[in-house]
């Protein structure tokens, strides 16, 4: 077991040099430069320019000097933002996004799990089909259509929340950016809990408890949730990789001030060391979300603790 | 003397399938819509130009010379839900094709070799699912830019001709630039994302290698090759079909968050996403360019994912519980 996590934080590890090298190519070859503006700029300044960032070394040396810079956790400074830190900039911004994702999150679990499980309990009643009928509709409708749709009904019809922006202290706020966010997910998870309970449900140990006398509320809880949790949890680091690059579509849409505008306009501007930052920063969230998942589900599932 | 006849495993599922209420419902309505997006562009005298601007006809409500409704420039919505329906189907098709081609290679050979090139291809393989997508993806969509620009510029001389007047050159270029634009980019993601296809054909192929008929067709001699893509990888291609026809979705969902991100099609041009973006910034005033696309896009999700999960359970009868 502690074999295989080392293993894994390794992989982790060739991964994030994987997404830095993959990255920096792509970066290098996007087209225009970082300062290219309206007003053209004297090529002695831009040359300077180039200097002072370190922009006229080989590309070779440019990689490696970056890569110790990023082991050393120094991203530099901002082009675009006129020499601010890129760590000034995600220390500012993160945290809203971290909010949101995390939010989501719980929005998705905490309504997807019970509704897949209810569905299960209820197989092939009208709360069954109703449930998986809105967890279709909540897989087949992109958010940003219902993200207007639900600004529209409750935020400037019913006037419950606001419709636009984000304020960290008014928590009014948070609640349309995100359910928008987490109901794909939560409807994901749904489906994944519901078809994990009906094949626990199915197994010999349920009948036995059940001719044994076992209340329903008891199986579900009691006997199937952990093993009927498997592939639910399972997609649980997918989805939190989902929904932290998943915000950079719904920060547009509600206007919300975090990481990921700040990521779509530094590509816009060629900004490379605001593009750096948050990539690697998704990067390594993704890997501990992963990491965190492959732990639950060998605590939830006893036949993974043998083979490793 | 009387035979047993066997039914075939496709004569089975479709047995199945046919019993499938929402999954048939599926199959249709996506027929209808895709037939209609692919033919009637070439019909003329159907569509009006999904680009011509009527400033006197702005923001009209459904009726009989506009089926769908008017935008705030006056542009047909039927015609331009149409065109752009056409964008994205081509967009699913082609990254589909691309993604499903090469996971069923790399994960047959994985699956079929075994051993230490299985264990390499599959670390590649865990590699690159902790790569954050979406945002790779805006990245390679940002860097493919000018070459896709060059490839339009290409195309639109080489079908116009060089020496076509201005006008037929705006015609040729209406209906290239969205493909230009796009293919590569979605070639490119397509190559990105057939990581969870070459998963499934590794497995598939490994219990199937194992079978005895495997065994049989090596013991008459027959090559690696042969044995892989005769004998194997027909009987895996129950799961290969129902993942294409979830994958499509998600393609065609990706296609219109990049749009909707303004690193998709450009307008003037359209495709679904683009229009539920353009309806939504309007949709306080005119609902009509938000409704039509939202609901024809979401409807072939809808089709394509009852379709997907109709076939699991005819195709695997286990399932289907």
């Amino acid at each position: 077991m502690f074999k295989n996590l080392l293993s894994r934080l390794v992989q982790g590890l060739l991964v994030l040099l994987v997404l830095y090298t993959l990255t920096f190519f792509l970066v290098k070859a996007l087209p225009g430069g970082p300062f290219q503006s309206e007003r053209a700029i004297p090529k002695h300044i831009r040359a300077k320019m180039e200097a002072y960032y370190g922009l006229n070394e080989s590309l070779p040396v440019q990689y490696g000097r970056q890569l110790k810079n990023y082991l050393r956790g120094d991203p530099g400074l901002s082009f675009r933002l006129e020499g601010r830190p890129v760590s000034e900039v995600i220390a500012q911004a993160f945290p809203v996004s971290l909010q949101l994702g995390v939010l989501a999150m719980f929005v998705a679990v905490v309504v997807g799990i019970p509704a897949g499980c209810l569905a299960a309990a209820k197989r092939n009643s009208l709360i069954d089909s109703g449930a998986m009928a809105v967890a279709m509709t909540g897989i087949c409708l992109p958010a940003f259509v219902i993200g207007p749709i639900l600004a529209e009904f409750f935020g400037r019809g019913l006037k419950w929340f606001p419709a636009l922006g984000w304020d960290s202290t008014s928590p009014s706020s948070w609640i349309l950016p995100a359910f928008t966010l987490g109901l794909a997910y939560a409807a994901y998870l749904s489906r994944l809990t519901r078809a994990g309970m009906l094949e626990t449900l199915s197994q010999d140990f349920v009948r036995t408890a059940r001719a044994k006398g076992v209340s329903p509320w008891n199986i579900i809880v009691r006997h199937c949730l952990r093993g009927g949790l498997i592939p639910a949890v399972a997609y649980l680091g997918p989805a939190f990789a989902g929904i932290i690059s998943g915000s950079v579509v719904i920060e547009a849409v509600f206007q919300i001030p975090g990481l990921g505008r700040h990521f779509v306009k530094a590509i816009e501007s060629r900004d490379a060391p605001m593009i750096f930052g948050p990539v690697l920063l998704y990067g390594t969230l993704v890997i501990l979300a992963n990491l965190v998942t492959d732990i639950l589900g060998v605590w939830l599932n006893p036949r993974l603790r043998k083979s490793s | 003397m009387t035979t047993e006849k066997g039914t075939s495993l496709w004569k089975d599922a479709w047995l199945r399938l046919r019993h499938n209420r929402a999954a048939i419902a599926g199959l249709v309505i996506l027929a209808v819509i895709v037939l209609a997006c692919v033919l009637l562009p070439f019909l003329p005298g159907v569509l009006q130009d999904p680009n011509a601007q009527n400033l006197a006809d702005k923001n009209l409500p459904p009726g009989a010379t506009h089926w769908f409704g008017t935008d705030q420039l006056g542009r047909d919505i039927f015609s331009r839900a149409i065109f752009g329906g056409r964008i994205s189907i081509l967009v699913g098709l082609i990254t589909t094709f691309v993604s499903v081609t090469i996971g069923i290679v790399w994960g047959a050979i994985a699956g079929y070799v075994g051993g230490r090139t299985d264990a390499l291809l599959m670390r590649i393989v865990d590699i690159l699912y902790a790569l954050p997508f979406l945002v790779i993806v805006i990245l390679l969509s940002v860097t493919l830019q000018p070459w896709t620009a060059k490839l339009t510029e290409w195309t639109v001389k080489g079908v116009a001709g060089t020496d076509a007047s201005q006008a037929a050159i705006g015609n040729v270029r209406t209906w290239v630039e969205p493909i230009t634009t796009l293919v590569p980019l979605f070639i490119a993601i397509g190559a990105l994302s057939w990581l969870t296809v070459s998963r499934i054909v590794r497995a598939q192929v490994q219990s199937v290698a194992s079978m005895d008929f495997v065994e049989a067709a090596r013991s008459l001699g027959l090559g690696h090759g042969r044995i892989l893509f005769r004998h194997i990888l027909p009987n895996t291609l129950g799961p290969i079909i129902v993942y294409t026809t979830l994958t499509i979705p998600s393609i065609m969902l990706f296609e219109a968050t990049l749009s909707f991100l303004g690193l998709g099609v450009k307008p003037p041009n359209s495709s679904w996403g683009v229009l539920i973006q353009e309806g939504a910034n309007t949709m306080f005033s005119n609902p009509w360019p938000l409704l039509f696309p939202s609901v024809l896009f979401s409807l072939t999700l809808f089709s394509l994912n009852f379709l997907g999960d109709g076939l699991r359970d005819a195709l695997d009868p286990k399932s289907a519980k």
